[in-house]
């Protein structure tokens, strides 16, 4: 035994196929995965056997905290710098280069119109606390939810509007919401879920 | 594959090991391992954020508002094939007809909730009118409900394949015949 010990055979597995193999999931991972930017509102979604992906653009997201709270979004750049237009026109309001871009990036906002442009001037972290209490209002006295659909419509007609709850939102706001988009006559539109796997037995 | 050429291992084949090795045949391995693990972290990493991020719509339509100067009546159906949702936080109030409708509460469960009840209303107009999908199902939601609730109760109706429904406001009434199930389901 203690001949062949002395050998000291060194095993070595040779490992470049299964690198090539991990590297070649990686690159392909890599490139399907998207990165979402970061939303003002933390949501946990409910879950439903709806399996329609979501569309990749032209969306309108009007997103709703647990605690009712509204925060409206749109994806792409060129519409939000059009609803900062309309902002400035009917509400005589100006903004400033740097607001116009930092408006342009923000992929959600929930502050009042008469709170932007001090929102807009504020530090990131003081931008993130204030995300934590605002909402934009939407009574039947000061609905400003439907001046940002109205807005965001003119810039893009294609928009899809896009309810994006959490899942203890209380009704009553989800209900406000849809009575604003009723009143400009949107029938239609949907509700990010998550999925769940449709229950096997039905008849 | 040429044995010579391709020296799989560091070590000389165990059968003919010819001269005691004073040179070998230095070939130079880099070590790979920390780049395998570097490898399988991020693989690791895009497997799981590429799976969590999976967002699904659930389309919805909702009947036009009728204000008071369309002067148009809500369509008049046939109350045999009504069932009337009242949904709450985790809970269905449901009731069928017109005349001193009775009240009965279930909930979301996948055994003997609102889908059993559902299905069973199906089964009635199936045989009254010869054709289940002759069902309406009207919505309403309560102030009391979540929008899990809301979205549940909109499953339920794609998981039954009942296509139609309506969401509709809540009237005092209905409201008050709640507030009444509550109580004497308390009292009792």
């Amino acid at each position: 035994m203690s001949k062949f010990k002395a050998k000291k055979q060194n095993i070595a597995i040779d490992m470049t196929p299964m690198v090539d193999l991990a590297f070649l999931l990686i690159t392909f991972f890599m490139l399907t995965v998207k990165f979402r930017a970061p939303e003002a509102v933390e949501v946990d979604l409910p879950s439903s056997i709806a399996d329609t992906p979501l569309p990749a653009q032209d969306i309108l997201m009007i997103s709703v905290s647990g605690d009712g709270r509204i925060f409206f979004g749109v994806d792409s750049k060129h519409v939000r710098l059009g609803i900062l237009e309309k902002i400035k026109e009917r509400y005589g309001y100006s903004f400033s280069e740097e607001e116009m871009h930092l408006f342009s990036i923000l992929p959600e906002i929930g502050v009042p119109f008469e709170q932007l442009k001090g929102y807009l001037a504020l530090r990131e972290d003081e931008r993130k606390a204030i995300d934590k209490r605002a909402s934009i209002p939407v009574d039947s006295t000061n609905n400003q939810l439907k001046q940002w659909i109205l807005f965001a419509r003119y810039s893009n007609p294609k928009l899809r509007i896009v309810i994006r709850a959490d899942e203890r939102a209380p009704y009553p706001v989800i209900a406000r919401v849809i009575e604003t988009l009723k009143e400009q006559k949107i029938h239609r539109f949907n509700l990010i879920t998550t999925f769940e796997a449709r229950p096997q037995k039905v008849s | 594959m040429a044995a010579e050429v391709g020296g799989d291992s560091g070590a000389p084949k165990k059968g003919k090991k010819k001269g005691k090795a004073r040179k070998p045949r230095k070939r130079p391995r880099i070590d790979m391992t920390p780049m395998v693990d570097l490898g399988f972290l991020l693989l690791t990493f895009f497997v799981l954020t590429t799976t969590m991020s999976t967002p699904n719509t659930m389309p919805v339509v909702v009947p036009p508002k009728i204000t008071e100067k369309d002067e148009v009546e809500p369509p008049k159906i046939a109350e045999g094939k009504v069932i009337t949702l009242l949904v709450g936080r985790g809970k269905v109030y449901h009731y069928t007809g017109v005349e001193k409708p009775e009240l009965h509460q279930t909930d979301f469960s996948s055994q003997g909730g609102i889908r059993r009840v559902l299905l069973q209303r199906r089964q009635e107009v199936a045989a009254r009118y010869g054709n289940p999908d002759e069902m309406i199902v009207i919505i309403k939601m309560l102030d009391e409900a979540q929008y899990k609730d809301f979205v549940d109760i909109l499953d339920e109706m794609n998981i039954i394949q009942q296509r139609k429904y309506a969401l509709v406001d809540i009237t005092k009434e209905e409201v008050g015949m709640v507030e009444d199930y509550k109580k004497q389901m308390k009292s009792s």
